[in-house]
């Protein structure tokens, strides 16, 4: 995909202001300014987007974004200041998901060239289409939907059976010259599945901490993406949140004086109580 | 050696991000979180280009695409609109409890 230097450059700022917004949000004097400039810089992003060369499908693409924004700020200003963190984390779900979704738009097009382009397309839709059932699970547990931790009967047994079927699909996928569709489809079955299975077990009290770490995991997935469409504002805002979003769950986890292990493992092993 | 350019792009990136929030207070633990969920909404960048490069004339790039944007957008509406409410209320509280 071509681009032209004044998008290119738009780019750079906008992952500039990005990370000092985060250093800014880092702070409680400055937090609030590094929010806003963040999302003035997300504005930029988006209108300089619309005059990428070669853009089709106008009319469809605004309908989508307007859509999905106006429900997204509808029910985040009216949400209840204690129902946050649900939100949080269904919103990063949509994350995931649309990074997911990249993977399989530009595998339907036949537009992932190369090994290592195939190798992080399909590693970015593992990750995203984990963050996406992962936080959807997290969402209605914290909203009530899903009052009871849901364990499947060896389920430390399942998850690797599932895990292991998923990588060794995705290796295959990476090593096709034309992977087939039917295969792509079935990988990112699995990997919604495993998503939830792993995120199923573990208590409301821990969410938070699983929700930052999935919150890192989608930002991996949009770096990842980043490269297959050889966007740098993907990558650099995407591995920069992926690594904060790592160290943050480790300090909140911390703060917890709970190790992210036992959080993430210790339920499906069955030793901890649950939330 | 592009692929080698972006690879350093990876690796800083990666370091940046980590010493960026290195001295973050617990207390904005979760704003953080949140503001930084917001920022991984610029996948509706790529939404928007792979929605855009899709063939006009077939439904199921069409409906993909549209999904991704549509995703892409309330990740990152929703992403701000969160992180912005719950920094304001953090502000006027840090006022109060500082007169």
């Amino acid at each position: 995909m071509h681009s032209n230097l004044f998008i290119d450059l738009a780019y750079v700022a906008v992952a500039v202001v990005f990370i000092l917004g985060l250093k800014a949000m880092s702070s409680p004097v400055t937090a609030r300014k590094g929010i806003v400039w963040a999302g003035w810089a997300m504005v930029a992003a988006t209108l300089v987007t619309l005059f990428f060369p070669g853009m089709q499908n106008f009319a469809l693409m605004i309908v989508a974004m307007l859509a999905g924004a106006s429900v997204a700020w509808w029910s985040g200003k009216k949400v209840a200041m204690t129902d946050m963190p649900q939100m949080v984390a269904i919103y990063n779900g949509m994350g995931g998901g649309a990074a997911a979704a990249i993977a399989l738009l530009e595998f339907t097009k036949g537009e992932v060239h190369g090994m290592v382009a195939a190798a992080l397309a399909v590693l970015g839709a593992l990750i995203g289409s984990v963050a996406f059932s992962g936080s959807c699970i997290a969402f209605a547990k914290l909203q009530g939907i899903m009052k009871k931790a849901f364990r499947l009967p060896k389920q430390d047994a399942v998850n690797i059976v599932l895990a292991a079927i998923t990588v060794i699909l995705g290796l295959a996928i990476i090593s096709a010259d034309h992977p087939g569709m039917g295969w792509i489809v079935v990988f990112f079955i699995l990997s919604l599945i495993l998503g939830a299975i792993i995120t199923a077990p573990i208590g409301g009290a821990d969410m938070p901490v699983v929700i930052s770490l999935l919150n890192a995991f989608t930002g991996l997935a949009v770096g990842f993406e980043g490269y297959v469409l050889k966007n740098p504002a993907l990558i650099v805002a995407g591995i920069v949140v992926g690594a904060s979003g790592t160290l943050l769950t480790q300090l909140m986890a911390k703060a917890m004086n709970r190790p992210i292990r036992n959080i993430i493992f210790t339920p499906i092993t069955g030793e901890a109580a649950e939330g | 050696m592009e692929g080698i350019v972006y690879l350093y792009v990876f690796v800083l990136a990666a370091f940046t991000g980590y010493e960026v929030i290195s001295r973050v207070p617990v207390i904005l633990h979760t704003p953080l979180m949140s503001g930084s969920n917001f920022i991984h909404g610029v996948v509706l960048v790529g939404a928007m280009v792979v929605m855009g490069h899709a063939d006009p004339d077939s439904p199921v790039q069409l409906a993909i695409g549209f999904f991704a944007v549509f995703l892409g957008a309330a990740n990152a509406a929703g992403g701000y609109v969160v992180t912005e409410r719950m920094l304001a209320m953090f502000k006027s509280d840090k006022k109060k409890g500082g007169a």
